[in-house]
């Protein structure tokens, strides 16, 4: 059966050290990493999406005004946020595959060849 | 039975053969893959053998609903940016997922939300707990979906007596409910891939064939559809047609935008599509290949609703059987004939039956995994096939479920059902999973208030809201009970959510530091997680 069958609180020890893990340089630097990214790219792109949804909420003159032809600053902006989610859609996997796999799979090499 | 008119010039018998031909293929494929269908794990999670790629295209398959096709084409025709404006929040949401949820619930969970919810928790209460907001979240939209099969009969078949789209309904249920029990999350998942490849394809020739009639000038199509609508049709182009009315709705819409974004990675099908690859990594590149296919098909359906208005017209749309529904039909119809038409009609059905087989197997496996095998049993299972009998078991009571609300339920707004699932989603599940996966001193009480709380005060102000009482428009007309202005909820509940999950934590003495580090170290790197079985 795995760990998560059983009540919790058991205090059970486990095969696996976690704590000991949980408190090395590795992963802090990995869980370091990974906050610093999704933290602050998720406030930017929820920032960036309220800003867009107030706009077409509150200042339609702004929003109607036409750039060209039929296209109006509406319109671009509402794509924009389409270009921005595939952007940093595409940074997060480009950072994840370079600075958090390594480690990750160090960490779990690590465990897994001590558990077994 | 009686056959009334349905939209002019459709051919019924052409729609039932395509759909048809759907339904025997995909049978075929589901039979197929349930020869492998034999443990737990091959049943909620097929194996955890699906590729990124492929679990990406089932995810779009389970995430484009018939109301996000049919109905933001329709919501673009008829009131313009407005309906845009639902597509943006409805792909920005899957940032949500990927940045924050998808991997580490890989790496964390097994089959079901509860998995994660519970882990450092304990047990009993708060699977109970993520079993009752999934079963909530899964019903919600289950209706939902029914709802839109008894529109899209009236609509394509020419079915408008009682008793004939119940039969249809019944059709429909009865299928999904085979797929589900036959060929499990694997068959289910190969249904959606399919049905995800017929949608997206069929949109694109729309697109490409709405495109060409203005010879691939957006700003032209755009004229086209403000010069079709006639003295006003100016106002398609800008903000403010459905929601500037007043400030209100105002309000309103910024209460649904923010439900929207945040009520994605907090659906119960979309978290339990992650279980079905064997790494984190493939849970990744699954989101990437969502992202780029669910983008991409809204920025088709952005064309087909302005060429429904430029084409078909808004009046005409309007005035057809199932209204604003009716959009993207009836421009396929004026582009390529019955046999569009058809194939469109067809992919429509296969998209409701899809999303309705994702649910079922989702809401199944969160009662027979969290409630019936760690809640009833307590986790002390001896008969390992015990706990799968019970998820089909569970799938049937559903099905029947299904079909019984659909008929019940077919008069109702579909876009409006949708909504108070992702208000639920948002409000229920994703406080808590955030909240388990990131905070630390998080534990058993928080999480049960932020769900309890969260689902209680979505459904409470849903009640008491113009959606269901006091206006013309309501569920109930004739009473007047609705002291909450707005019909969506999520800007009072999300954050009361977060805030009683807060409230709850601190309040509770309780802090399983060796199960957190244990959680933590394992959703990151992914050490001990759930492999995929080799067959």
């Amino acid at each position: 059966m795995s760990m998560t069958e059983r009540d919790v609180g058991d205090g059970e020890p486990g095969a696996v050290a976690w704590q000991e893990v949980h408190e090395g340089a590795d992963f802090t630097e990995l869980k370091r990493r990974l906050r610093v990214f999704v933290f602050p790219m998720t406030g930017l792109f929820l920032g960036w999406y309220l800003l867009y949804v107030l706009l077409a909420d509150f200042a339609h003159g702004f929003m109607s005004t036409k750039v060209f032809g039929n296209i109006n600053v509406g319109l671009i902006l509402g794509l924009l946020q389409f270009v921005s989610t595939f952007v940093i859609t595409g940074l997060y996997v480009r950072y994840a595959n370079r600075r958090l796999d390594p480690i990750a799979d160090r960490i779990r090499g690590e465990i897994e060849g001590e558990s077994k | 039975m009686n056959v009334a008119q349905g939209v002019q010039g459709s051919n019924p018998v052409l729609n039932i053969s395509i759909f048809a031909a759907f339904v025997v293929i995909t049978l075929v494929i589901v039979f197929r893959a349930s020869r492998n269908t034999k443990t737990a794990s091959d049943y909620y999670a097929a194996g955890r053998a699906f590729t990124g790629p492929q679990n990406g295209v089932a995810i779009a398959g389970d995430y484009l609903s018939a109301a996000s096709f049919l109905g933001i084409a329709g919501a673009i025709a008829l009131n313009g940016y407005d309906g845009f404006l639902y597509s943006i929040g409805f792909l920005v949401a899957w940032l949500v997922a990927l940045l924050l949820v998808a991997e580490l619930l890989r790496n964390t969970g097994k089959f079901t939300m509860g998995d994660v919810l519970a882990f450092r928790m304990r047990q009993r209460p708060v699977r109970a707990a993520a079993a009752t907001s999934t079963l909530a979240v899964s019903f919600f939209y289950l209706l939902a979906q029914m709802a839109g099969a008894g529109i899209l009969v009236s609509l394509l078949l020419g079915i408008s007596s009682g008793v004939g789209q119940a039969v249809v309904i019944s059709v429909v249920g009865i299928v999904m409910i085979i797929y589900v029990l036959v060929g499990g999350m694997k068959g289910t998942t190969w249904v959606q891939i399919i049905k995800a490849t017929l949608l997206i394809a069929g949109a694109f020739v729309m697109t490409i064939w709405v495109l060409g009639k203005y010879g691939f000038n957006l700003s032209s199509l755009l004229g086209g559809a403000v010069e079709r609508a006639g003295s006003g049709g100016e106002a398609l182009l800008n903000p403010g047609v459905k929601y500037g009315v007043s400030g209100t709705s105002k309000i309103d819409f910024l209460s649904l935008g923010i439900a929207l974004v945040l009520g994605t990675a907090g659906l119960p099908h979309v978290l339990m599509r992650f279980y079905t690859v064997p790494t984190a990594k493939d849970a990744r590149k699954s989101v990437v290949w969502a992202i780029g296919l669910i983008g991409v098909f809204y920025l088709f359906t952005l064309v087909l609703g302005y060429g429904a208005g430029a084409l078909v017209g808004k009046d005409a749309i309007a005035n057809a059987p199932g209204g604003e529904n009716s959009a993207a039909p009836l421009l396929a119809q004026e582009l390529g004939g019955p046999v569009l038409l058809g194939f469109i009609a067809a992919v429509a059905f296969a998209t409701i039956l899809a999303v309705v087989a994702g649910l079922t197997i989702t809401a199944s496996a969160s009662f027979a995994h969290d409630v019936y095998a760690n809640v009833i049993k307590k986790g002390k299972i001896d008969d390992p096939n015990a706990e799968v009998r019970v998820a089909r078991i569970t799938a049937l009571v559903i099905g029947a479920v299904a079909i019984a609300g659909g008929i019940l339920a077919k008069d109702q707004n579909v876009a409006f059902l949708v909504a108070l699932a992702f208000a639920v989603a948002a409000s229920a599940n994703l406080p808590t999973l955030l909240y388990s996966l990131f905070w630390k001193r998080f534990n058993t009480a928080g999480a049960l208030w932020s769900i309890y709380g969260g689902l209680t005060a979505t459904i409470v102000l849903i009640v008491f809201s113009p959606a269901v009482s006091g206006t013309p428009k309501s569920m109930l007309k004739t009473v007047d009970f609705a002291w909450f202005p707005l019909q969506n909820p999520g800007l009072v509940s999300i954050p009361l959510s977060f805030l009683l999950g807060w409230l709850g934590t601190v309040l509770s003495k309780e802090h399983n530091q060796p199960k957190y580090a244990e959680m933590e170290v394992r959703s990151l790197t992914g050490a001990g997680s759930e492999k995929a079985t080799p067959h």
